[in-house]
């Protein structure tokens, strides 16, 4: 007699592989799960880190002495108000300029240019301030923000950093004697794009975004219902309507750039639309957001029973009747929801915007709708290609904003879902 | 401006003559409504639509259409001493003439002599012009809303069927607000195909579709050398092919393993963590995976193979070692990548309600011969959903060829034929971006290069899109 194995201990070899297999199967599935969520945790956490410091500023107190000898009263723009701001900054360090004005130069480059726009808006008011001394409070360069911020660090090499080690010292004296003071960034909340950094603000670009949704909105909401309710409701069902049902699911997949082309092809060039205006940018959003719009309602309209529209013909209402007294009233927290959700992903839409024009740099907040304005993801992405360091951290701070607004937009949309749904 | 006045002067006509018919309808009926055929309100929207829609409409034309036939009307001769200025000065001139009539400040071009003669005549000739359309339409409007009102308001009677009218104008409203989709679908098809036509014929089809020259360089000026741009796009199919299977590598066994766990494993309290916060990738606008992978990924790569190169220098591997420590931050494998985590939740969602769709009696039936649940997975669920998930894959892929925002701010623009993924590479829809962006004029091959780019990404994505629906659809109803 041979030692077989006995056909007991050959299947518990077997399911010892076929649980062993089950076990990795499984944890493939965990590890996929964890990568997805990783993905997450690193995306935002990434863009919190790097954008938290936005919200600080640093500010500095300076007496400045307005000198009678470089300010002309009948020609206020034509001074140098950067160099007086220099000058009084190097005499409360107790130093002097030398005769090359590289002390002044490396003043110039610690105190924001806002400085220079006070002044010149006071002496506007106030012509009598010449010859005399004023206390200006304003932002420090956003290097000098970064160096405070300790993004700057003087473990560098001092060929490696903007700041030289006389600036850095001079920043430091600053510090010591109180004139810096650290605060809330209001200026990131109050104002358009800036050239300077410690300028630039976010406001211009929630306006334009606020300015553009609303149009998306006017024409994409009420025309892509009314198509959802005409193609759910009243449509024959013939060729001609087949081919509209399948030409939405297509539009619902189009690259959105091509969007953007249609934009710049019809709108523009064809129609005269003005370039880069939150008006010729809600038109092509609403163009985007249609489908979606129109699946969105026909879902919600064919969840609300049968039965309510018979209860309404039985009672003598007409075809249209029915729909717009009974089934859509219904159907109306289905339709905010999905409308909310496209709306939202409008928000974040940049490629078609780019297309259109809205690349352009706009220091002013918005005027009117055909007027040239920035949105809040061409900030992100003009900001992102700006070299100062001082940017991307704006840019970050750009992106909490636009996910917080996100944010909003889709747990309104959740608690409407939650609110009024009625389960038939 | 003045034509929103006009509407809302029109509206607020509306809502008087809406008022009027009602009252009429109720006097009609002696008071009570209860022998009236439609309800007052009805008789009072009819009458208020006859007077309002048609003028509404003309306005809301004038509003599109008028600055064009001004325009035409405006140039419909223009002055010698204009003919003989290069095109661009042509334009401002015109746009000069414009802003004068409106009392704008004009650019700050110094016309001279002949041309501001010309200059100032046409500006008053605009101004002029302007004037006429408006007070035309403004005047076309009121006659109409006028006539409207006449023409229905002695209609109504106590039998008149205003209801039954009225639902005939909700009806038309409807039906025009469904063709809309189709147009829109017209639109974009007219919009490519025509500006693609004015490229291909200054650049042939072939030389487009398989040229591997990509430089799409135009002069400044007509007699420079290199006045002809090169309009090969293979290497940016190359580059848009090479970035999506990176980004189809990393999404289809992350969303395809958790959409399998989530649907078989995972239990309802796991579930109801988790799904939400895959949808939270999907939500994340393209900017924003634009300026990660360019500020977090890019970098890090670059470090990563920078420091493996680095430590083969001077080893048996010393060529290859060279090369990682010249790997800048730009490369198809940190837009791949990013793209891909992008995709995830695509892929998951979608293969999770293929996997939710086959019948439990499969499982069961699976289970009942005493298979594990992993081998059920793997022999009965994905054989049956197959068709479903390649679906689902095929419309991610469709999304990664048209997306745009992370390849432009992650990818770089160099258009190379290559399947290095460490190399900068450039797509199809960042040279589109590229093309368009900043001040050109539209007759040049280099800005209508991007129609024809834009066409073939259309054609390609609808496709993809018409067979995946197809196989999604055929599957679904395969259980039905």
């Amino acid at each position: 007699m041979t030692d077989a194995p006995s056909p007991s201990r050959l299947s518990e070899a077997r399911l010892k592989q076929r649980y062993a297999a089950e076990f990795r199967f499984k944890l493939y599935g965990r590890m996929a799960i964890v990568i997805a969520l990783a993905f997450l945790a690193l995306l935002l956490g990434r863009i919190v880190l790097q954008g938290y410091s936005t919200f600080e500023t640093h500010t500095v107190s300076l007496p400045v002495y307005l000198d009678p000898a470089k300010i002309d009263p009948t020609a206020l723009e034509g001074a140098n108000y950067d160099y007086l701001v220099a000058l009084s900054l190097l005499k409360k360090l107790g130093e002097t300029d030398d005769e090359y004005g590289e002390n002044s130069g490396d003043a110039m480059d610690l105190i924001s240019r806002d400085f220079g726009f006070q002044i010149l808006n006071k002496l506007k008011a106030d012509k009598s301030l010449i010859g005399k001394t004023v206390t200006i409070t304003g932002p420090v360069k956003a290097d000098a923000d970064l160096y405070y911020k300790g993004q700057i660090k003087r473990s560098t090499a001092e060929s490696d950093r903007k700041l030289n080690d006389r600036q850095l010292n001079w920043l430091d004296k600053l510090q010591k004697d109180g004139s810096v003071k650290t605060g809330f960034n209001w200026t990131f909340f109050k104002n358009a794009d800036s050239t300077e950094p410690e300028q630039a603000g976010i406001l211009g670009a929630v306006i334009g975004s606020a300015m553009m949704l609303l149009v998306t909105a006017l024409i994409a909401v009420p025309m892509g219902v009314l198509a959802a309710v005409w193609l759910e409701e009243f449509a024959p069902k013939n060729r001609w309507t087949d081919l509209i049902e399948v030409n939405i699911n297509n539009l619902a997949a189009v690259p959105s750039i091509v969007y953007g082309l249609l934009g710049l092809a019809v709108f523009i060039n064809w129609l005269g639309a003005p370039r880069g205006a939150p008006l010729t940018g809600g038109m092509v959003l609403a163009l985007m957001s249609l489908p979606t719009v129109i699946i969105a309602t026909r879902s919600a309209l064919k969840a609300v029973p049968p039965s309510i529209r018979e209860a309404a013909l039985g009672v003598g209402a007409s075809r249209t009747q029915t729909v717009f007294h009974h089934v859509l009233p219904q159907a109306m927290p289905g339709v905010m929801t999905g409308t909310i959700l496209s709306l939202a992903h409008a928000l974040g839409e940049t490629a078609p915007l780019l297309m259109i024009g809205m690349i352009a740099f706009n220091p002013g907040l918005p005027e009117s709708f055909t007027s040239s304005a920035s949105v809040l993801p061409v900030q992100v992405f003009i900001w992102e290609n700006a070299s100062e360091r001082a940017f991307h951290e704006r840019t970050a701070a750009a992106i909490i904003v636009l996910l917080a607004f996100m944010i909003i937009m889709n747990a309104a949309a959740v608690i409407l879902r939650r609110r009024f749904e009625r389960r038939w | 401006m003045t034509v929103l006045i006009a509407l809302a002067l029109l509206a607020a006509f509306s809502a008087g003559v809406y008022l009027l018919g009602r009252k009429r309808a109720v006097a009609l009926a002696g008071g009570t409504s209860v022998s009236l055929h439609s309800l007052p309100g009805y008789h009072g929207t009819w009458v208020a639509l006859w007077a309002g829609a048609p003028a509404a409409l003309i306005l809301l034309m004038f509003a599109v259409f008028g600055g064009r036939i001004e325009e035409a009307a405006l140039r419909a001769e223009t002055p010698a001493a204009v003919m003989e200025l290069p095109a661009e000065r042509q334009q401002v001139f015109w746009s000069d003439a414009h802003a004068i009539a409106r009392g704008q400040a004009p650019s700050e071009v110094a016309w001279e002599g002949a041309a501001k003669a010309a200059l100032d005549a046409k500006a008053v000739e605009a101004g002029r012009i302007e004037t006429i359309g408006l007070v035309a339409v403004v005047a076309l409007a009121g006659v109409l809303a006028l006539c409207g009102f006449l023409l229905a308001y002695p209609r109504l009677a106590k039998d008149f069927r205003a209801r039954n009218r009225v639902e005939g104008w909700t009806d038309l409203l409807l039906i025009l607000c469904s063709t809309l989709a189709v147009l829109t679908t017209l639109g974009i098809v007219l919009s490519l195909v025509w500006e693609s036509i004015r490229f291909f014929q200054a650049v042939s089809p072939i030389d487009f579709l398989f040229g591997t020259q990509w430089n799409p360089q135009i002069a400044m000026r007509s007699d420079q050398v290199a006045a002809e741009g090169a309009f090969g796009a293979v290497p940016l199919f190359a580059g848009t092919f090479l970035v999506m299977l990176i980004a189809m590598a990393v999404a289809a066994p992350v969303g395809l393993f958790s959409a399998i766990y989530l649907s078989e494993y995972a239990g309802k309290a796991t579930r109801a963590v988790v799904k939400p916060l895959l949808e939270i990738l999907a939500g994340v606008p393209t900017v924003v995976y634009g300026f990660f992978a360019a500020l977090t990924v890019g970098p890090t790569f670059r470090a990563f193979f920078n420091w493996i190169g680095g430590l083969l220098i001077g080893g048996p591997l010393d060529s290859l070692g060279q090369y990682l420590i010249t790997v800048q931050n730009q490369m198809a494998l940190t837009a791949g990548v990013v793209m891909g985590i992008m995709l995830i939740p695509f892929v998951s969602s979608l293969s999770d309600d293929i996997i939710n769709a086959v019948p439990q009696t499969l499982r069961d039936g699976s289970y009942a011969m005493g298979a594990t649940k992993s081998e059920t997975v793997k022999q009965v669920i994905l054989p049956a959903a197959l068709p479903g998930v390649v679906g689902a894959l095929l419309l991610a892929v469709s999304r990664a060829i048209g997306e745009t925002m992370i390849v432009t701010m992650a990818a770089g623009l160099q258009a190379k034929l290559t399947v290095n993924p460490l190399d900068t590479v450039t797509t199809v829809t960042v040279q589109i971006v590229t093309l368009l962006t900043g001040d050109q004029e539209f007759d040049s091959p280099k800005t209508l290069a991007a129609f024809g780019l834009g066409l073939t990404l259309f054609v390609v994505t609808l496709a993809l899109n018409i067979v995946a629906l197809g196989i999604v659809r055929k599957y679904r109803e395969q259980y039905d």
